[in-house]
């Protein structure tokens, strides 16, 4: 599907907080961190209005993010160079 | 672990009575209201069930013994199944290969539920499913392959890969040393479900020829 991302490759995001009350994919453990956009994978029906059988649209640009472990984890057991990438839609990300 | 807005924090490998009901209860609404046939139904069950381990090892393996084979799989990975007869049905997400190599190691998990290669290797084993797998593998990957047996070096990084959208995630394990004189065919069984999730390495040469 085309898309017209709005964050570049390499660019850093924030992840944004919030816990809908309704179906959503984005993981609480992740929001509010910031990471770097990875890969752009195009656009994707948004899975919140396809989950109540709406049509998707408009569709939803679809990055893989990706975040130093030891970011997300104060007691990392691991080095410093370890990841954690994650597909993140785009109505879910912010410019920092 | 906070669970991802569903009401009940459920785990999807649990109270296997009551879902194996629910889905019942569903399955017979769907067909009801019309949206799909029992046989739609039984088609896609069958055709998930229809793959396995051994043909996700097959194409991995083909991998191995051919870079420019590789070279497709890892830049268009549903290009490169077809090439070996593997098509996904039009329903299934979209699939990625990650490569591990001597310096890098993916592992792959879906923190929100189940997703999993499944167009390719089939339906996931039952600990993929499960809460401790799920919400252990992202905090402490290097603990987890400990669990699996696989001790990682330091300087190997672990990139833990959260499918939680619209990609599935392959692992294309690394080739083992000693397997130069191996047959494609002898490769593929030393691909395991375990090392295309990345919780594990491919078997070593010797294991295989012992066991």
């Amino acid at each position: 599907m085309a898309s017209n991302e709005k964050y570049q490759l390499g660019e850093l995001v924030r992840i944004r907080v919030g816990v809908p009350p309704t179906h959503f994919r984005t993981p609480e453990y992740i929001q509010g961190k910031q990471g770097k956009i990875a890969t752009l994978w195009g656009a994707f029906p948004n899975p919140e209005s396809l989950a109540y059988g709406g049509d998707g649209l408009p569709a939803q640009p679809l990055y893989q993010v990706e975040f130093p472990q030891t970011d997300l984890w104060q007691d990392y057991k691991g080095p410093a160079s370890d990841m954690l990438l994650i597909d993140i839609y785009e109505n879910w990300l912010e410019k920092i | 672990m906070a669970n991802h807005g569903h009401e009940n924090g459920h785990s999807h490998g649990e109270n296997a009575e009551y879902y194996s009901k629910r889905a019942q209860a569903m399955q017979a609404l769907l067909i009801e209201k019309g949206v799909c046939t029992l046989d739609d139904i039984l088609t896609m069950a069958d055709k998930i069930d229809s793959r396995s381990p051994e043909d996700g090892a097959k194409i991995l393996a083909h991998a191995w013994v051919d870079p420019e084979y590789k070279k497709r799989l890892l830049a268009n990975a549903e290009a490169a199944f077809l090439e070996l007869g593997y098509d996904l049905p039009e329903t299934s997400p979209k699939i990625t290969v990650l490569e591990n190599t001597n310096d890098i190691h993916n592992m792959a998990v879906c923190t929100l539920c189940s997703c999993f290669p499944r167009a390719i290797i089939g339906r996931p084993p039952a600990w993929y499913k499960e809460l401790s797998y799920r919400s252990k593998v992202v905090v402490d990957p290097r603990g987890v392959l400990q669990e699996f047996g696989t001790v990682l070096d330091e300087a190997v990084q672990v990139r833990v890969i959260d499918s939680s959208a619209d990609y599935r995630y392959l692992i294309l394990p690394n080739r083992p040393a000693g397997t130069e004189n191996m047959t494609e065919e002898e490769l593929a069984k030393l691909i395991t479900q375990e090392s295309m999730i990345g919780v594990g390495l491919a078997l070593s040469p010797e294991s295989v020829s012992a066991g």
